[in-house]
């Protein structure tokens, strides 16, 4: 019942993937948008290492990044404001071999979701979660978002942001369970492409922070780090993010730092506004992961589950 | 022995009791109620009792007495703890009316009983008389004047020394006092010992022999006791042969919810702590994954329900349970799962509301909210068992027709059914009930997501894995294609599909059928938990050959079809039920601004008949007594029109 059929079971070895077979629709972001870049940097990601397009998932909230499921050719799951990631976790459940991606933004996740957000961390599912963050709510017209800069004008606060900035790295970095934070920049593909690419490697729930331009309502919000890279620090380690040299050579600013250090990554997130670190705060790949909990039982067959549940009316029976 | 119970009870003398040549009276049925302060055993001590009675073959109905604090204070009206037992020679559906016979551990718990109509004058007391002789003298006090009070109220107190005869046996007669309890009504109830023996047995199993023993020596001097001093002696005999070859189970409404998940093959249940609905998962987490089942305990509501619809959309079978206010605040994923079409089952254990409300206490309030909550328009099935035993069964009727139409569907239930306890046939579980595995064959090509059959607006469904079917699924306005679209032909035909799969399902249906006459002069319409008790009220003022049936509803969307024929053969249509309207005669009511109960309105709207209703919001079940005082108001008011 139901459309079940028999020859379930496929051969997908033998099939290649080009860069079309992960696109989807025509991208409708305004020209200069920096969910552009991060959206060929997912594809290429998908092409090199050739992810069934049938057993990826792309899931994402409401906002402007949220359409990005629909420009990719894999599965996709656009739902509703704030709840990507218990979508994405249920998803994940029960089908621990699919690859999730979750496409959200600085309001949908660290906003109306933040609740999802801090257990979503917790549960670390594999999951490669991509936060773009331009410092507003876009889709709806310039509001003022919780990562928004002390004095930024919007139009809910039209005199200029009344809070400081939230810091969603420290939040991230405080939750218990936490397995991989990484931050980027849709302005050096070189270095987005790794971050995202490290992400997609970690078995786990892994957040990246995304600096995402917004030529429309928040055109200035980064230009000062793109004028001036040395307000930049680039992390660097061999277990961390690594590029080329000759891309590493335009960030002045450089520190060494061991992902597997909790304390050193929080000091180095707790420095913005005034330093914006870029590659790989915290990472750890041992951190249990919620799907291997609950896939237990998904290969249980009909004579077993049918003998258990006549052990639970056995047990109520009189 | 006591002076009060030498006086009250007339005994010649205890070493010839006179009830022991007496045969017992034959009685049909009898609601039988213990009362103490919680952590005191009664509720073990009444499903035991319920247990021997179901095995002796009578029909019984039991729903425990919950305080309406964790911790309340010892002794006080607020901390009644306990259990009612209805047991007859008939099948119980409902917990019946005023109490007839109550064993009260202290006097201070009956006054909370008493002030929500559980006894009648003439109900018999059988107190424990400790508190007369307590150090305190203001306990002492507080229980003579209580004592007195009662029996000016008609309530017949005996006041019973069941600690003395408990301490015979025991230094702590607090923990084993409701095993003599057990004993005194097994007498009193004229039941088989040794099956009580056998139950007492397998309710200590876990603690050993020396536990058991004593508990069997508790219940045996509890039952000696009764022999030899109480008067009251009864038989009921069996609704169905004793120990017959059907095979029967015992679960509360809330366990059957949890069965009905097992047997429907859900691979995942998704939920948020909330009453009166967690018990459910209560029970399936000690089993579920017995049958290869996962509990997500989610972070809040709305990630509970968003969890299970991403479970759902990849192709498992997912559900989660609930009550009004985790149902408010999962509204727009319902919304999002009516919209894109993703199966799922949500079962709603009702409460009393709005808000907080009555937490622990029944209501039938949450059906316009599962019909209309969501903003714009959402149509999905939404169906409510009656009776415990259809708790079961309508998860896996849920989980069929969640697939089948593609679409969320709410189990209507309540604290009634979640908290009622009654023995029903033991059903046999099928292979087709469970989840078959997901398809994952390449999706047809050129078969779009949502290939919608025009006729019936159903449409097969591509799962994540199979190749061809990639699609993006949104809950914004989309196309056949799963494309969103914001142009109004394209929001239009899906508005006309989504809600013309609730008219296919409407055609496959069968009309209800009426208990009672076809025609008559008034018609009780009802739906939920409130059944049993519509149906005795019914049957009894037919038995005085009063005119008036009943019919009561399992779908609520879509309606069961041939409504308006079977009300044409009924002078008044009249809805019965659980939840808030405006009684005709308040002030400042009149036919054009009375809020009418939820039910009625729905079927004034979709009928067009002057549908009347009369409900309350007491946070009680419906009792048999009052619905059948009511249809008897109104047959006479009519006879006095006509």
């Amino acid at each position: 019942m139901f459309g079940l059929k028999a020859d379930w079971s496929l051969d997908i070895k033998k099939r290649y993937f080009a860069l079309g077979d992960y696109a989807g629709g025509e991208a409708r972001w305004c020209p200069g948008c920096g969910d552009h870049t991060v959206l060929t940097a997912i594809q290429r990601i998908c092409r090199d290492k050739q992810l069934p397009p049938e057993k990826t998932v792309c899931v994402s909230g409401i906002g402007c990044s949220s359409r990005l499921p629909h420009y990719m050719g894999t599965y996709g799951f656009h739902g509703l404001h704030g709840r990507a990631l218990p979508v994405a976790c249920g998803i994940k459940s029960r089908r621990p071999e699919l690859d999730i991606w979750v496409a959200t933004g600085d309001g949908d996740c660290y906003s109306i979701g933040a609740g999802h957000w801090i257990h979503a961390v917790r549960y670390n599912m594999d999951m490669t979660v991509l936060v773009f963050d331009n410092n507003v709510y876009a889709l709806t017209k310039k509001q003022t978002s919780p990562t928004s800069g002390l004095g930024l004008k919007t139009n809910t606060h039209p005199e200029g942001a009344i809070l400081a900035a939230h810091n969603p790295l420290t939040t991230t970095l405080g939750i218990s369970n936490v397995s991989f934070v990484a931050q980027t920049i849709d302005w050096n593909p070189a270095h987005l492409y790794e971050t995202i690419k490290a992400a997609h490697e970690h078995k786990g729930f892994s957040l990246v922070s995304i600096l995402q331009r917004c030529p429309v309502y928040s055109p200035d919000v980064f230009q000062c780090l793109q004028d001036d890279p040395s307000q930049v620090l680039l992390l660097t380690d061999e277990k961390g993010i690594t590029i080329e040299k000759n891309v590493a050579r335009l960030f002045p600013n450089q520190q060494e730092h061991d992902p597997s250090n909790m304390s050193k990554a929080y000091d180095i997130a707790a420095a913005q506004p005034d330093s914006i670190p870029i590659g790989l705060l915290y990472h750890n790949p041992e951190a249990p992961r919620y799907e291997q909990l609950s896939s237990v039982g998904n290969d249980m067959g009909m004579e077993e589950k049918l003998t258990a549940f006549n052990k639970a009316l056995d047990d109520l029976a009189i | 022995m006591s002076k009060a119970l030498e006086t009250a009870l007339p005994i010649e003398s205890r070493d010839a009791p006179i009830n022991q040549a007496k045969p017992p009276i034959e009685i049909d049925e009898h609601i039988v109620e213990i009362v103490s302060d919680s952590g005191e055993g009664a509720q073990k001590a009444g499903q035991t009792f319920g247990t021997i009675s179901a095995k002796m073959g009578n029909g019984v109905w039991t729903v425990e007495i919950i305080p309406a604090e964790i911790k309340p204070p010892a002794r006080s009206p607020a901390g009644a703890s306990g259990i009612r037992i209805r047991l007859g020679s008939r099948y119980m559906t409902n917990m019946g009316d005023a109490a007839d016979i109550v064993v009260a551990l202290n006097e201070q718990v009956l006054y909370s009983r008493i002030a929500t109509h559980a006894y009648k004058p003439g109900t018999v007391i059988l107190l424990e008389n400790k508190w007369l002789t307590d150090p305190n003298p203001k306990i002492q006090q507080q229980y003579q004047s209580a004592v007195a009070e009662f029996r000016e109220h008609g309530l017949i107190v005996y006041e019973v020394q069941m600690e003395e005869e408990c301490l015979k046996l025991t230094p702590r007669p607090r923990l084993g006092k409701n095993m003599f309890v057990l004993g005194l009504l097994c007498h009193i109830y004229n039941r088989d010992l040794e099956k009580a023996y056998h139950e007492v047995e397998q309710t200590f199993a876990k603690k050993g022999p020396k536990v058991i023993d004593l508990n069997h020596k508790l219940l045996q001097a509890g039952y000696d006791f009764a022999k030899a001093n109480i008067e009251y002696h009864y038989d009921i005999p069996p609704w169905r042969a004793a120990d017959s070859t059907d095979r029967f189970i015992v679960t509360n409404g809330n366990q059957a919810l949890g069965l009905g998940v097992m047997a429907s093959g859900m691979e995942l249940l998704s939920m948020y702590p909330i009453t009166p609905a967690t018990s459910a998962s209560h029970y399936l987490a000690d089993i579920f994954h017995n049958v290869g089942g996962f509990i997500h305990q989610a972070e809040d509501e709305i990630a509970a329900v968003g969890f299970a619809i991403g479970s759902s959309y990849a192709g498992k079978t997912a559900c989660t349970i609930t009550s009004g206010p985790g149902l408010a605040l999962k509204t727009e994923c319902l919304g999002l799962a009516v919209m894109a079409e993703v199966p799922l089952v949500i079962c709603v254990v009702q409460r009393g509301g709005p808000a907080t409300g009555l937490p622990t206490k029944v209501e039938q309030g949450d059906l316009l909210a599962s019909l209309y909550g969501e903003p714009g328009d959402a149509p999905k099935i939404v169906i409510a068992p009656a009776t415990i035993e259809e708790c079961l069964h309508f998860v896996i009727m849920a989980r069929k027709l969640a697939e089948t139409f593609r679409t969320p569907v709410i189990v209507l239930t309540d604290a009634n059914l979640a908290t009622g306890v009654q023995p029903y046939p033991r059903p046999e579980p099928k292979a087709e009930w469970l989840a078959s595995p997901i398809d994952q064959s390449p999706w047809q090509k050129g078969v779009p997501p949502y290939n919608w059959d025009d006729e019936t607006g159903l449409s097969p469904r591509p799962i994540v894995g199979q190749a061809g079917g990639e699609y993006v699924l949104t809950g914004l306005a989309h196309t056949y294609q799963s494309k969103v679209a914001y142009d109004s032909e394209s929001n239009q035909r899906g508005c006309t599909m989504r809600s013309r799969k609730l008219a296919a399902l409407w055609s496959t249906l069968k009309p209800p059928e009426i208990h009672g006459n076809s025609e008559g002069d008034l018609l009780v319409v009802g739906w939920g938990s409130t059944m049993g008790a519509i149906e005795e009220a019914v049957d009894h003022a037919r038995a005085e050959g009063l005119p008036v049936s009943s019919l009561h509803l399992r779908f609520l969307s879509p309606l069961e079809p041939g409504l308006k024929n079977l009300f044409s053969k009924f002078k008044n249509i009249l809805t019965v039920e659980i939840n808030y309207s405006d009684e005709a005669d308040m002030p400042l009511i009149n036919p054009e601004n009375r809020r009418y109960t939820q039910l009625a309105i729905i079927l004034r709207a979709q009928l067009l008949v002057d549908v009347d209703c009369w409900s309350n919001v007491h946070g009680q079940p419906m009792q048999p007594g009052i619905i059948y005082n009511e249809l008897t108001r109104r047959l006479n008011a009519m006879k006095g029109d006509a």
